[in-house]
């Protein structure tokens, strides 16, 4: 699962930023001014070649807003300060023609729910050739052998190439995503909560099938989910992310032995624990911020239950709490992170 | 006790309904403000007020009555005469003053362009209703009807029934067969709206508890559906309204209307077959379908701005544009390259 | 539900109404007042006795009206005998069919130039939303709907006559009149260019605003964002994925519009003379030339209706979702 950290990382945030302007608001309350929802601010985290990173949070925390920052494929209201180096070239700065050789080929992106992710009047062979196709990887006919090999390593018999989407079943459309999002060959996937819309089973099947491509293939993963276990199970390292912000990031095992966020005890006291049962399930109470409406000070601190004073005015910077392990909270103890 | 209890319920009554009431002024007042943002709204408004307005009030817009002929200083019929000769809008081929025309002929034409867009908007809300609420073999029966008038062609239709119609010699009035036939062949759209809206609700909560509590189908339709479907079909009438006044138009010109009450679509009639054309009397032939469009176009920019408010589309689509990037200095971007 | 059973259904949907138009036909013009004669052989009874003698037999107007003359006339009706016209003293069947080529030549082109224009500019107005572009489209065919379509042609009618000095009616000039179409063109397009541009002014509108909202729908699928991660510029995602999604409800409009295409050929032809079934249909309801009405709606229903069905067959070939229903 590990790769030596003497790798240089496959990919760097530093600072990402993304606001979207919302258009007027239709309701006589607001004004007619334009508002602005403050996604993501200032997202920093690594991606190691061969490594799983996780990317955690409640609905809303800006976990896919990531993903889609990442590979820019966010509408005309958004607007991305930072970098973002994918080996040594800042995607940010490229413009949409390079960034086009980018996508799928170095990046490649699995989305949640594939039930519409698939174009439902094309053959899901058809689309995953044109994948193959596009980027002039090979030529029609070894394309072709291409696409049954992919189909194959996803469990899926190359027969069913031939067939329309609605004719799968939902755990074969996430392979099939995931099949065509390896066509080719990139170096880093995303995977956009890839079991949420599918069944225990089938998760479970998903997942064992993600493990094995990505010991195969020694493919980077950053995985999107709400689940922990999940990335318990996958995941080397972590990012908890809080209301658009970095809350917590660091190896798995040291964030699940002793998180420092309180917002990540929290999160780890809410998921149910099967070896040790408690006899209340904990919540954490209150809900996330509206990203047009953000405090001055940190954004969890309404509902957090270790606050002090300065919590209210200043927003907390990302400290070095330990080698590799960082958190935004006044009340760590640690260097400020060098991003 | 019972007494006592009765008092207290009356007093949540008449609390809850002036909380109603509250609420009603002001979503009433959240509405108009959301309306008077929208510009098509407005001039939708604009539109068909002003038409209105001319209907109402034409005998104080004008000088002369339609059927009375202008005469020059001899005493002959002033015909075909321009703006120029006689204002605003010169006069037809018989000397009648062609504004006086077109005022008094709004009343005809947004008459029964009213009328019969409100046929068509009972007629397809009852149907609608009836085929959403019961389902089974009514909802079947009506949508098949529905299918049956949407294919057969509605001009060819509509001609062959008020032709027959009138040779049946009835004494009903040209207008009240056009009326009729418009209405009764136009509440497809409506029907079908009203059907699906009826079979979403029927699903909800608290209709099942007031079929529980033993309350009957009129009751709970009268209750529960009807006051939240209704300004759908408010929405959905203003549009129909539009395409019944372009509907009489057409069969008015085609020579359907009534000669003796003439609306703008029998002006136009007027209008081609005593040659304005070859004449070269454009105002003769321009107003009145000018008077049309503004009306039907002022209904169809009020239908959508409503339906627009009940149904919103506020999302966008993937292509709509890039997301644009703010540029760090470059000074910062190379201090960053050497870190992580 | 298989294919087949989709189309067996739509099949008998289409018979169905065909079965009710030819009541419909039948019963309208049976209850007129007067001589039940009327109703085939015409009021002003100008043809000869044997002919008259002979279409009495054929659709059984001494006999009952049902079940005797109802099968008759149905009969008839099958065998493809209308009538006679009265006004133009021939069989009615004959006179349809002898315009049928002139209206389908008018709708046709209309159509084909309307959709192509329609779905074009419907595509840059959804892809290019709240653009220049899409805000002037969008007012266009909203005025354009709000037209009524026989004042359009009289506009246009006055301005090319006066203006251009294009003919002001007829299908083509006088002294060609009785020639082959294919053998007078340029005649032909200079009294076909205005009705044309009227019809497709007129659909240009409703298509285009088809395609848009159309187009937008589809553009919000997630498919269309998956296209784009794959690394397709804008105009690929719209060629190869977003298109054929959202012509589909084109050519359901296309069907459902047919009935409405009819109606605007009975306008346009009156405005512009032009000779055919539009024209002759209303001539004959001036006229009240019964056989020929009664004729002229049941081919004009019965086309329509026939139409809409080899639409919905043509449409099952081009989704194969409709398969599974």
């Amino acid at each position: 699962m590990h790769s030596t950290l003497a790798d240089s990382p496959l990919l760097r945030v530093r600072h990402l930023s993304t606001h979207f302007i919302l258009p007027a608001d239709a309701s006589p309350a607001a004004g007619d001014g334009k508002r602005v929802a403050r996604a993501l601010e200032d997202v920093s985290f690594d991606v190691y070649p061969g490594q799983t990173v996780g990317l955690v949070g409640e609905s809303g925390c800006g976990k896919t807003t990531t993903l889609m920052s990442v590979m820019r494929l966010l509408p005309a209201t958004a607007r991305l300060s930072g970098q973002v180096f994918f080996k040594e070239t800042n995607l940010l700065a490229l413009d949409e023609k390079s960034m086009r050789g980018y996508r799928w080929k170095d990046i490649a992106i699995v989305f949640q729910g594939a039930m519409n992710a698939l174009n439902p009047v094309m053959k899901v062979g058809e689309q995953i050739r044109e994948a193959i196709l596009l980027h002039n990887l090979l030529e029609r006919d070894q394309a072709e052998a291409r696409v049954a090999e992919l189909l194959e390593m996803v469990g899926i018999p190359k027969e069913r190439g031939g067939q329309y989407p609605f004719q799968y079943s939902g755990g074969m459309r996430q392979r099939a995503m995931i099949a065509m999002a390896l066509a080719c060959s990139p170096s880093l996937l995303f995977a956009d909560e890839p079991t949420t819309a599918l069944d225990v089973m089938v998760q479970a099947q998903v997942l064992e099938l993600l493990k094995n491509i990505q010991k195969a293939l020694r493919l980077a993963i950053v995985l999107v989910t709400h689940d922990l276990g999940v990335v318990a199970e996958m995941c080397d390292m972590v990012v908890v992310m809080y209301g658009g912000k970095v809350a917590e990031y660091g190896p798995v095992d040291v964030i699940y032995n002793a998180p420092q966020h309180p917002y990540t005890q929290r999160l780890l006291e809410s998921f149910p624990d099967l070896v040790r049962p408690t006899d209340m399930l904990a919540s954490i109470p209150g809900t996330p911020p509206r990203l047009t409406e953000l405090p001055p000070g940190c954004r969890f601190e309404p509902r957090c239950h270790a606050r002090i004073d300065k919590c209210k005015t200043e927003s907390p910077p990302l400290l070095e709490v330990a080698d590799g392990h960082f958190a935004a909270c006044h009340l760590c103890l640690g260097t400020k992170a060098r991003f | 006790m019972i007494g006592g209890k009765s008092r207290v319920l009356c007093g949540i009554r008449v609390r809850q309904m002036q909380e109603s009431w509250l609420l009603f002024k002001r979503n009433l007042s959240d509405f108009w403000k959301t309306f008077r943002r929208n510009r098509m709204g407005l001039i939708g408004a604009f539109l068909v007020s002003t038409a209105l307005l001319l209907a109402i009030f034409a005998p104080l817009l004008t000088t002369i009555l339609p059927k009375e002929t202008v005469r020059d200083a001899n005493g002959r019929a002033l015909t075909f005469a321009s703006p120029a000769v006689h204002g605003p809008l010169g006069t037809d081929d018989a000397g009648h003053d062609v504004w006086s025309q077109l005022a008094f002929g709004a009343r005809i034409s947004l008459t029964v362009g009213f009328l019969a867009g409100f046929i068509a908007m009972f007629v397809g809300s009852l149907l609608g209703i009836l085929a959403g609420y019961f389902g089974g073999w009514v909802d079947n029966l009506i949508m098949r009807i529905t299918d049956v008038l949407l294919v057969i062609p509605d001009l060819p239709l509509m001609l062959v029934l008020v032709a027959t119609i009138r040779q049946l010699d009835l004494k009903i009035s040209p207008l009240t067969v056009l009326i009729l036939v418009i209405g009764l062949l136009y509440w497809t759209s409506t029907a079908r709206l009203v059907r699906s809206q009826v079979l979403s609700i029927k699903e909800r909560q608290f209709v099942a508890r007031a079929r529980a509590i033993g309350a009957g189908h009129a009751h709970i339709i009268r209750k529960h559906i009807l006051p939240q479907i209704m300004p759908l079909i408010v929405a959905n009438t203003v549009l129909i309204l539009s395409t019944a006044i372009l509907i009489e138009s057409g069969l008015a010109f085609l020579g359907l209307g009534d000669p003796t009450q003439p609306s703008w679509g029998t002006m136009l009639n007027f209008a081609f077959d005593r040659n304005a054309i070859s004449n070269g009397a454009w105002w003769f032939y321009l107003p009145p379908g000018l008077a049309i469009v503004w009306v039907s176009l002022g209904c169809v920019l009020l239908g959508n701005v409503l339906e627009e408010m009940l149904n919103p589309r506020l999302t966008g689509h993937h292509l709509e544009g890039e997301a644009s990037v703010i540029q760090a200095s470059s000074g910062e971007a190379a201090h960053a390259q050497h870190l992580g | 539900m298989s294919r087949r059973d989709y189309l067996l259904r739509k099949l008998l949907f289409s018979l169905v109404t065909v079965f009710i138009v030819v009541i419909v036909n039948f019963v309208l013009f049976r209850i007129l007042p007067g001589d039940p004669v009327r109703a085939v052989i015409g009021r002003n009874v100008k043809i000869s006795a044997e002919v008259q003698q002979s279409l009495r037999e054929q659709f059984g107007l001494d006999k009952p009206v049902f079940p005797d003359q109802f099968f008759n006339t149905l009969g008839q009706w099958a065998r493809g005998n209308l009538g006679v016209s009265w006004s133009l003293r021939r069989p009615v069947a004959e006179i349809l069919m002898s315009k049928l080529g002139n209206t389908l030549l008018l709708i046709g082109l209309g159509q084909i130039l309307s959709i192509m224009l329609g779905v074009a500019l419907g595509l840059f107005a959804g892809w290019k939303r709240k653009t220049i572009l899409d805000v002037g489209a969008l007012t266009f065919s909203l005025i354009a709907w709000a037209t009524p379509t026989f004042w359009l042609g009289i506009i246009l009618l006055a301005a090319g006559s006066s203006w251009l000095g294009l003919p002001t009616g007829g299908i083509v000039s006088p002294e060609n009149v009785g020639k082959p179409l294919y053998t007078v063109l340029p005649d032909l397009a200079r009294h076909l260019f205005l009705p044309t541009l009227t019809l497709t002014i007129l659909y240009l509108g409703e298509y285009m605003l088809i395609m848009r909202s159309s187009i937008l729908e589809v553009l919000s699928e997630d498919y269309i964002l998956t296209a784009k991660a794959k690394g397709m510029s804008h105009w690929q995602v719209l060629w190869k994925h977003a298109l054929k999604n959202a012509m589909l409800p084109i050519v359901t409009i296309v069907a459902i519009n047919l009935g409405f295409t009819v109606s605007g050929a009975i306008y346009i032809e009156t405005v512009f003379s032009y000779d055919g079934l539009g024209k002759l249909f209303q001539t004959a309801l001036t006229k009240q030339d019964y056989p020929l009405l009664q004729g002229a709606f049941l081919l004009l229903a019965v086309s329509v209706i026939v139409a809409n069905m080899l639409a919905d067959i043509l449409y099952t070939y081009l989704d194969p979702r409709v398969k599974a229903n």
